[in-house]
């Protein structure tokens, strides 16, 4: 989450480490840096310099220039995937946002029987994208899933092999998987803003309404890019889920990037341009995590102005 | 059961009708199974086997290490079953990264090729030529798929595989039709079948390898198997046939047509939903592996064996150049010897491959496992609930003047990922017939 602005005054500095607890305290990042390298760092350089060879996973890997990237640029694949990418992206936000912070508010309030409710919502957060992936592929099968189990016609649809359908399925399980995730964050944004405004609100004759519109949601806008950053950023990473539930289907309905990715990696043996592909994706990553901390603002204003 | 570690099917032009036939009517020295040639003794190996876990391969490759280990106590086989998919990486993996199993189990073909290019397997072909006895218990035509370069660098284990065309018996009694003999009678069953409300055809359309079954058989019937031959030998432009156009413009009128169950790109072969279709009767027909009747057998009650399945090589369309008696399918599984293995281990896998992987225990096994061995001699093993079966995919086998490969697993993992999306997106309407010989032809040799 964004954090508040630093005091403006400057501590001057202690010029010997020794000096007790205001001591240097560099040293304490050095085990979670050498992970990032590691794990992070490192390998992305590695996935850069493969994208500048030819190489199909087993043989020798030949230094070929630009050559990946032309091919991987030149596909027709390439901006299919981007779209139907950003299609997930936004649809997937368009729906788990709202539904998100009105689960959130609802689960503030400190009432028994809702925090009983709390627990419930929060089952899909415990289950893996994989098994819930097979679970929802097995409920939705034409011929031996739910609509047929229950005679329900309306269910019988062809929920995976239709492009429109299949997506659609696809947000939704996307979205029941992970409302409750944001639903979490939305509910202690909301426990933070202090009571004194909503009082303060209701003298001023501020129906719920209102209340929710001009106090609730201004207060948690800060969580809203939080959350938004998380899904928007999450969404370009889902793979399991999707290579699970349709396998990129029907044809190439729902292939998005990381599948491209994982296909011309892994099934074509073509490791140049999916790295291609991987930097890509990074690149894409980077740039809308950055434009949604923008869109927040410097992070240097209060959200309790004039409380 | 099976699962789709049996549903990789290989597809090279092997012109292999008459000596396959041959092979089989003549009767090898059915000699014990004695050492090879190659007996360098004294030397200890150790050899590890990665393979497919799973009913019912899993426990006749176990039983075939446990054999050779009791044999030989100096050496030792040690074998790691992976699933199917997990597998396929996994080994890609290995190999790459220079951590290849000493016997590398595969389906030949493609994936062959690459690891030949790369150096990592041992060429076998001398070895062959030193113990004839080994090559001739093996049918010739399974040799093809392992075959690179006009080297061999695999050996054919394990079950011949065609691909045919099941029926569900009760169903056609019901409808009160017959078993299609052309593909105008199966055009004419269509209608037929759907105003019952039973679908024609069952497909796992979503695995999209099922779908190529039917463009290897379609394509066969319609323009023969020069085509897929010269793809397979990477002639630019040689999708460009109209006969190929004809052959894409009518599998998708079958698609129109309805010929195929709704929601058919929903389903998948892993869960085995494809066949439950045709044992419930909600199908008609299904093309299909012979893998498929001991999952049908299997899972399907008493279906099997109150004879409701009915099974064909897939018809001829009228017109067409293809020779009827072609089939597509498996023609082996392949064992190739890591070339990063150490000498001795290389010298325990050969004796692997020349005792216990040709003696009559493991030809049994896979006979009563439901499946026609790629050892010459299985069919007088053949008795039982299953002899009709696997006598007529024994006939199929051998009485195919083509047996072709699987296409997906005959191309370079690079093409074959190119064909199976373009056939999934002609099977989805959203690539037009022309459209997907232009893809097709732009990865040829690739």
């Amino acid at each position: 989450m964004t954090t508040l602005a630093p005091p403006a005054v400057r501590v001057q500095e202690p010029t010997t480490a020794k000096s007790g607890r205001s001591g240097s305290v560099v040293w304490m990042a050095i085990p979670a840096l050498l992970m990032f390298i590691a794990f992070g760092i490192i390998p992305l350089l590695g996935v850069i310099a493969l994208s500048f060879t030819t190489w199909d996973g087993i043989g020798d890997i030949h230094p070929s220039g630009l050559t990946s990237w032309t091919a991987a640029l030149k596909d027709p694949g390439l901006p299919h995937a981007i779209w139907v990418t950003f299609e997930i992206m936004i649809l997937s936000w368009l729906v788990q946002t709202p539904i998100s912070i009105m689960i959130g508010v609802f689960l503030a309030a400190t009432k028994k029987y809702r925090g009983f409710l709390a627990v419930l919502y929060f089952v899909p957060l415990l289950l893996s994208s994989a098994a819930i992936s097979i679970t929802y592929k097995a409920l939705l099968d034409p011929n031996f899933g739910l609509g047929a189990g229950f005679g329900v016609e309306w269910l019988k649809q062809d929920w995976l092999g239709d492009s429109t359908l299949a997506m659609g399925v696809l947000i939704f399980v996307v979205s029941w998987q992970y409302i409750p995730f944001h639903s979490l964050i939305y509910q202690g944004a909301v426990r933070q803003i202090p009571t004194s405004m909503y009082e303060a609100s209701m003298i001023d004759g501020a129906g719920r309404i209102r209340q929710f519109f001009s106090i609730t949601l201004p207060q948690i806008k800060y969580t809203i890019i939080t959350s938004s950053t998380l899904m928007v950023v999450g969404s370009l990473t889902f793979f399991d889920l999707i290579y699970v539930l349709t396998g990129g289907g029907p044809g190439d309905s729902t292939r998005a990037l990381a599948l491209e990715m994982y296909q011309k990696g892994f099934m074509a043996n073509l490791m140049g341009p999916a790295s291609c592909i991987a930097v890509i994706l990074v690149l894409s990553g980077v740039v809308l995590a950055q434009l949604l901390r923008r869109l927040g603002g410097r992070g240097d204003e209060s959200m309790q102005e004039g409380v | 059961m099976f699962n789709s570690n049996f549903s990789r099917r290989n597809f090279i032009g092997l012109t292999a009708g008459a000596a396959g036939a041959a092979a089989l009517a003549a009767c090898g020295s059915s000699g014990p199974s004695d050492k090879g040639g190659s007996d360098s003794g004294s030397k200890s190996g150790s050899a590890s086997y990665w393979s497919l876990s799973g009913e019912p391969g899993e426990p006749i490759r176990q039983a075939a290490i446990d054999r050779f280990n009791k044999a030989n106590a100096d050496t030792k086989i040690t074998p790691t079953f992976f699933q199917n998919d997990a597998y396929k990486q996994k080994i890609k993996t290995a190999i790459g990264a220079g951590q290849a199993p000493t016997l590398i189990w595969g389906w030949g073909g493609g994936g062959l090729k690459s690891y030949v290019d790369a150096n990592q397997v041992v060429d076998l072909t001398d070895w062959l030529g030193q113990n004839a006895a080994v090559k001739d218990k093996i049918l010739p035509s399974s040799f093809g798929a392992g075959t690179v370069n006009g080297k061999v660098y695999a050996l054919p284990v394990e079950t011949v595989q065609p691909i045919v065309l099941y029926y569900n018996k009760k169903v056609f009694d019901k409808v009160g039709v017959q078993p299609p003999q052309s593909y105008s009678d199966i055009l004419a069953l269509i209608p037929k079948f759907n105003a019952k409300g039973i679908a024609p055809f069952s497909l796992a359309g979503q695995s999209r390898w099922t779908n190529m079954m039917w463009l290897e058989f379609m394509l066969d019937r319609q323009a023969g198997s020069e085509v897929f031959d010269n793809v397979f030998a990477g002639k630019a432009g040689s999708w460009s046939d109209p006969q190929v156009l004809e052959m894409l413009t009518k599998v998708q009128d079958l698609v129109k047509g309805n010929a195929f169950i709704k929601g058919f790109s929903s389903i998948t072969a892993d869960s085995n939903a494809d066949q439950a279709l045709l044992y419930t009767g909600k199908a008609a027909m299904m093309v299909h592996g012979s893998w498929s009747y001991g999952i049908q057998k299997a899972d399907g009650g008493s279906f099997v064996k109150d004879g409701g399945l009915g099974w064909m090589n897939f018809p001829p369309i009228d017109g067409g150049k293809g020779d009827p008696s072609n089939t597509v399918g498996n023609p082996g599984q392949y064992l190739s010897i890591s070339s990063k293995a150490s000498a001795a281990d290389q010298e325990t896998a050969k004796k692997f491959f020349s005792t216990t992987l040709v003696d009559d225990d493991e030809k049994a096994g896979w006979v009563k496992s439901g499946g026609v061995p790629v050892l010459k001699n299985s069919d007088s093993l053949f008795t039982g609930d299953d002899a009709q079966f696997l006598k007529d995919m024994s006939t199929i086998a051998s009485g195919a003047k083509t047996f072709a490969q699987s296409w997906d697993q005959a191309l370079s993992p690079t093409a074959a990922e190119t064909l199976l999306d373009n056939i999934a997106k002609l099977f989805q309407l959203q690539v037009t017939p022309q459209q997907w010989v232009d893809n097709m032809n732009g990865v040829i040799g690739k």
